[in-house]
């Protein structure tokens, strides 16, 4: 570890966020007044609870026989020679309960409900994946659990709204705005404000007002803490690049959290360029965005001439959102990370790759950072090593894998 | 002396209650904004609040969401609503006008760059509904340099030590919102705003609106006893809303006329 070479805008040790939630610029509590006393309430909760004994080992303990984890790393051997460069390793965060990365979020917030006396717990989701793990934690702690969507994700995500209602959680159409994830945010934060008594927010990302974001990332950063003792188990030493999907960021916060002060490994986060980023219809907000404030929080976002929020546009549905966690916005400018953009197709190509070469179905959002690796990997020697968080697996997609191939299930 | 502490003083003398109706500048058309501004004052508005279009208007309910996204078909921008502001200050110089919208769009175009034109078109106060106190130093006090009244919200939730620190930034008046939820929920409690209204009045000396959930004459006359102001929003979205076309100012008339007499029947 060499803690000297961290960018300068960054505290050493990184101690980040600051008691108001900012990483920077970014961060911070823009909310309207009404949602402020239960922010608070959670920031109180969530600072008496983070370090405590019986909690800390409670989550451990439901993150080992529940979850299932520490999940693996598999060194992609067969898709490293055929590539011919550098070596890559995935992290298997596909192998979780419920199938992706999500869990290990919402397995955090949901004890701290229980904790919190708060029998209700609700959520937003775009494809649905953290729709299922939220009910399924509700499921598995015995709270109600409701699940705000854009009705246009329902329609393209038909199985997952059953797998929630199996799950026994009721799923609320939305119907404003682009009836997609942004608007089931907006949505959800109103059920908040509204029933802030009874009910806990899960929301999925590193996004949202404070102390969402760090709350998110710290629940996550499981991921990343394994990869520090695994990694060296496999070839000695750190990886020299670790790689992760961005939309909201909460998987790559996961694994980049830890990996901040080890600054000789590159982090490099990998958005969703949909058509291209010249055509206009993507979701790559840290590559094309610029700041501003949107759902509690100032970070990068899609926005057009008059400060309104566009539409995006992604074949995975997990990055199709039009801001990014504040945290990833200050690693960029600090030029801690760096962020890259890959299109629906070069997603779509690393996808089938991994599948018959490796005889892993990677999630559409995980296989853009497949593509990264693969377009990175052939430049390097190959005693290089890049680690990829293969953050879901891709049962979810079989329709939208299908329809691009001209095929109907 | 700013314009709406002038309207407030006034009507304090005067021993009346304030109506502040909120439209959403460009609902349904940017054509009606200044035929609606108008009529409101025409039929008691003595301060009226101009919603500023955003596409994630996370504090609002459904109501006034509807009436953003009839605006934004039109691209109202933030430009334009100050512009319609200047237009109506053409022919009413005494109304103040308060423009109420979200963040992003004012941090879009420089908060510098917004109080200049904001006061150089005629508006009087702003309220951003998603900068609580402590994220908009910079902003309240360029806002204030301008000679603006930045207007902050306080809720039922907000705590004793909260509301002094929106008593020590809040100019013009103060916004209540008299309960939990979004903009345009269905019930009020006055009993409950009557007892943390003189808890507020002890951190800040300046008037209190009291909004959300007044939905007609005896909501208005309930919370007008309690509350210096009346801030009316949804519900006369909803009478532009189930308008026919071109029936929409005689029915926001109508209905603002029926609420400025319930808070004026409490004077006598």
């Amino acid at each position: 570890m060499k803690p000297n070479e961290l960018p300068n805008d960054l505290p050493n040790p990184y101690n980040l966020p600051d008691a108001k939630g900012h990483f920077g610029p970014y961060g911070g509590i823009f909310v309207s007044e009404t949602l402020m006393h239960a922010l608070e309430e959670l920031k109180q909760m969530y600072a008496k609870y983070e370090n405590d004994p019986e909690f800390v080992a409670e989550f451990q303990r439901e993150l080992k026989h529940y979850v299932g984890r520490p999940s693996p790393i598999y060194h992609a051997k067969r898709l490293s020679d055929e590539l011919g460069g550098a070596q890559i390793y995935l992290k298997r965060e596909d192998l979780n309960h419920t199938g992706a990365h999500k869990v290990n979020n919402t397995m955090g917030q949901a004890l701290l409900a229980k904790r919190m006396g708060k029998p209700r717990v609700i959520a937003e989701t775009g494809a649905g994946q953290h729709g299922v793990a939220t009910a399924t934690m509700a499921a598995r702690f015995g709270l109600e659990c409701v699940v705000y969507m854009g009705s246009e994700d329902i329609k393209r995500q038909s199985a997952n709204v059953y797998r929630m209602k199996l799950l026994g959680a009721s799923v609320v159409p939305v119907e404003s705005g682009s009836k997609t994830l942004k608007d089931a945010l907006n949505e959800a934060m109103r059920d908040w404000v509204t029933n802030v008594e009874n009910t806990f927010y899960i929301i999925g990302t590193v996004a949202g007002p404070h102390p969402y974001p760090m709350m998110v990332r710290d629940f996550n950063s499981v991921v990343g803490k394994e990869c520090l003792w695994q990694m060296p188990e496999h070839i000695g030493r750190q990886p020299d690049a670790v790689l992760a999907c961005v939309g909201g960021g909460s998987n790559a916060m996961g694994i980049f959290y830890d990996y901040i002060p080890h600054a000789n490994v590159r982090l490099i986060g990998v958005e969703a360029a949909g058509s291209g980023i010249a055509s206009g219809k993507h979701a790559a907000t840290l590559t094309a965005g610029t700041p501003g404030v949107l759902h509690g929080n100032r970070t990068y976002l899609l926005q057009d001439a008059n400060g309104q929020i566009t539409e995006t546009h992604s074949i995975s549905a997990g990055l199709d959102y039009p801001g990014v966690g504040p945290e990833h916005a200050w690693l960029k400018d600090s030029g801690r990370a760096e962020y890259v953009a890959i299109t629906d197709d070069e997603a779509l190509e690393a996808f089938h790759k991994l599948c018959r070469v490796e005889g892993i179905i990677p999630a559409l959002e995980s296989s853009h950072a497949v593509a990264q690796a693969m377009k990175i990997a052939p430049t390097m020697p190959k005693d290089k090593v890049l680690l990829v968080n293969l953050s879901g697996r891709g049962d979810k997609d079989m329709h939208t894998v299908a329809e691009k191939s001209g095929l109907k299930l | 002396m700013s314009r709406i502490a002038k309207v407030l003083a006034r009507l304090k003398a005067e021993k009346r209650k304030a109506l502040i109706p909120y439209i959403c500048a460009g609902d349904p058309t940017p054509a009606l904004t200044l035929p609606l501004m108008h009529g409101l004052t025409a039929s008691g508005a003595d301060i009226i609040e101009l919603g500023v279009p955003f596409s994630d208007p996370m504090a609002d309910g459904p109501v006034i969401q509807r009436a953003s996204e009839r605006a934004l078909k039109h691209n109202v921008s933030l430009k334009d609503v100050i512009a319609m502001v200047a237009e109506f200050r053409k022919t009413n110089s005494e109304t103040p006008v308060v423009l109420m919208g979200y963040a992003n769009p004012i941090e879009h175009m420089g908060m510098r760059a917004f109080a200049d034109a904001a006061k150089a078109a005629g508006v009087d106060g702003v309220l951003v509904v998603d900068y609580p106190p402590e994220e908009c130093e910079a902003f309240a006090a360029d806002v204030k340099e301008h000679g603006l009244d930045p207007i902050f919200l306080l809720a039922p939730t907000s705590t004793e030590e909260r509301i002094a620190a929106v008593g020590k930034v809040a100019s013009g008046y103060l916004y209540y919102v008299s309960l939990k939820g979004v903009t345009g929920s269905a019930t009020l409690d006055t009993g409950e705003v009557a007892k943390r209204i003189p808890l507020i009045k002890k951190y800040a000396d300046i008037p209190i609106g009291v909004g959300f959930g007044i939905r007609d004459a005896a909501t208005a006359k309930a919370v007008a006893q309690v509350a210096d102001a009346v801030v009316i929003g949804s519900r006369i979205i909803q009478e532009i809303e189930n308008s026919k076309p071109g029936q929409e100012v005689d029915n926001v008339k109508a209905f603002m006329a029926g609420i400025r007499s319930a808070i004026d029947s409490i004077a006598a």
